[in-house]
């Protein structure tokens, strides 16, 4: 896939991408379709692998040529060894999961740095519909409250806080809408948060 | 196939001259790139796909996977199917005459490893003019074969493909292998292994083997759903009968499943090939370290399993996949939940099937690049 592609099909990846450096060697933590890693590989002379557990995920990633390891993630990332990865991605999954503390330090054990990304749940029209007494249905969160595969909501200012816990120095953050970054109010403004992340130095 | 140059095995041993029986399908490119090996498991054979024109019940092993438009298509790939050394359907084997003897090598036959069968192919693949397969695939102890190609032969094939093996045997899986030795081995009629001789066969021995080894390809679940506990002939009797024949289905279908292998497979081939499957262990050399074992593969891998296999299970799948990424190569990894344990690998499915079919679909797409 070009960049151009991308960009128009999925904007939010497209940012992310700049994020990871050339030839990096990458874990995708919850793949999907491959499409990220895929474009990394081509576009930025990646390499790495990518986890995914759906059948038919796991098949267009390997249509799409993909290194793909069929795994549930709520099983942590015991398959990979420690600072195996410079870069590990976590885009859209980490709200899907039992385990979000024990992954985000397996993501840390793992990886150099981590981009993570998750629907902010304090995006305005969240609050709106919280406000009308209602659970948020959107565009980033398209789901009824008893069908949603997102057992965890969380804000920016909540994310920030975890990942400082589990042993991870923010970087850099951003809030995206529409694929495009947020600077005034992003976590009000942001439907997707996105964290640069990096694993803290050990203290001597 | 007939070799006269001695192939020097594992135990020491040398075999001086032999055949192996082959099969293909499809046809070779000019460059010869776009060839595939594929290796047999306990009991299969050469014949991987479709049918003789004078034997139309007689189908290919792996005919769902393997023809034309199959996932291992025929129309892109040429196709190779030989029976290992030490086999019973045409290779050289404990049934042929030993030529120091002039009387059939019965127990006398060498043992076997899986690297020595590579090791024969590999010889097969240079009569042939293949320097590279595109793929060499199998299943179970097919898989292991692939994976001895990917240590023993790195730069002679491109992709391996490993279907619901095991890297190694657990305690359990040789304590099945022996029992079903041991029923062989104690059969009377088994003659210390020059059986042929007293033109006999240890049909029992061969039977309870096959029963044995049966139990372990199927899943609990399948096994309840087909059988659970209905008694054979429940239509005219729902009683127990108070003796030791068939009160029920499943006995009546394993003895079924033990007679008929007992009619066509050799006992002596029954032996040495479980023997082979308990000696398979590359790590061992490297004092357990799988990933030091790998080291030396540079093929890209497609490694599945299925949840249901009890055999050969997931975990142990994913002990190659862990020693492959260690070793930073490059490795699909599909766990297929299907309901048939290690039968699985034979039967259609349409989610494995359609990963090895996505998986050929990349080859082919690499073999076009590499040729425009």
């Amino acid at each position: 896939m070009k960049f151009e592609d991308l960009t128009t099909l999925r904007p939010d990846l497209a940012f992310i991408a700049h994020w990871v450096r050339d030839g990096a060697h990458v874990l995708d933590v919850g793949c999907g379709d491959g499409a990220m890693l895929r474009y990394l590989e081509k576009g930025k002379g990646c390499t790495g692998y990518g986890i995914e557990i759906a059948d038919d995920k796991v098949l267009e990633s390997t249509r799409r040529g993909i290194n793909v390891i069929q795994h549930d993630m709520e099983a942590g990332l015991g398959l990979f060894g420690d600072n195996s990865f410079d870069t590990v991605l976590c885009l859209s999954s980490l709200q899907m999961m039992q385990h979000v503390e024990a992954l985000l330090r397996d993501i840390v054990r793992v990886g150099t740095e981590a981009i993570v990304s998750f629907p902010n749940f304090a995006y305005w029209p969240h609050r709106v519909a919280l406000l009308k007494g209602r659970m948020p249905v959107s565009r980033s969160l398209p789901y009824q409250w008893y069908d949603t595969p997102n057992v965890r909501c969380a804000t920016i200012y909540d994310f920030k806080e975890l990942a400082e816990e589990c042993g991870l120095e923010v970087l850099d953050y951003v809030a995206l809408a529409e694929g495009k970054p947020v600077s005034f109010l992003p976590n009000l403004r942001g439907s997707l948060a996105v964290f640069r992340l990096r694993k803290k130095a050990k203290r001597a | 196939m007939q070799f006269a140059e001695p192939l020097l095995l594992q135990s020491g041993a040398q075999i001086d001259n032999y055949t192996l029986m082959y099969e293909t399908y499809g046809t070779l490119n000019a460059d010869k790139s776009n060839a595939v090996l594929i290796c047999h498991a306990l009991n299969a054979s050469h014949h991987v796909a479709g049918t003789y024109a004078d034997a139309p019940k007689n189908l290919g092993w792996w005919d769902n996977m393997v023809g034309p438009g199959k996932p291992v298509d025929t129309d892109r790939f040429f196709v190779i199917g030989v029976n290992n050394l030490g086999s019973c359907f045409g290779s050289t084997g404990p049934m042929h005459t030993n030529p120091a003897t002039g009387k059939p090598y019965g127990a006398a036959f060498p043992l076997l490893t899986v690297e020595d069968w590579v090791a024969a192919q590999a010889r097969l693949a240079d009569r042939l003019g293949i320097e590279q397969f595109a793929a060499v695939m199998g299943g179970s102890l097919g898989g292991m074969q692939a994976l001895s190609w990917a240590i023993m032969f790195p730069e002679r094939l491109r992709h391996c493909i490993v279907i619901a093996s095991t890297p190694k045997l657990s305690a359990q899986n040789i304590a099945f292998n022996d029992v079903a030795r041991q029923a062989i081995l104690t059969d009377p009629d088994y003659h210390g292994g020059d059986f042929y001789e007293h033109g006999v066969v240890p049909k029992n021995g061969l039977k309870v083997a096959r029963m044995v080894g049966h139990i372990t390809y199927l899943s609990n679940d399948d096994m309840a759903e087909k059988f659970g506990r209905k008694l054979r002939n429940a239509a005219e009797s729902n009683d127990y009968k108070f003796d030791f024949g068939i009160d029920f289905e499943i006995e009546s279908y394993l003895r079924y499943q033990g007679d008929k292998f007992s009619e066509y497979f050799d006992a002596n081939t029954y032996l040495l090939i479980t023997k082979a499957l308990d000696y398979f262990d590359p790590a061992r050399a490297h004092g357990g370290d799988l990933t030091k074992a790998l080291a030396s593969t540079r093929a890209q891998f497609l490694i599945a399993s299925f949840t249901t296999d009890w055999r050969f299970s997931p975990e142990r799948s994913r002990e190659i996949v862990e020693a492959l990424i260690s070793n930073r190569r490059q490795v699909t990894y599909a766990e297929i939940d299907a309901p048939h344990g290690h039968d699985a690998f034979l039967l259609e499915d349409a989610r494995y099937m359609g990963v090895v079919r996505a998986y050929y679909d990349r080859i082919a797409e690499q073999l076009a690049g590499e040729a425009a």
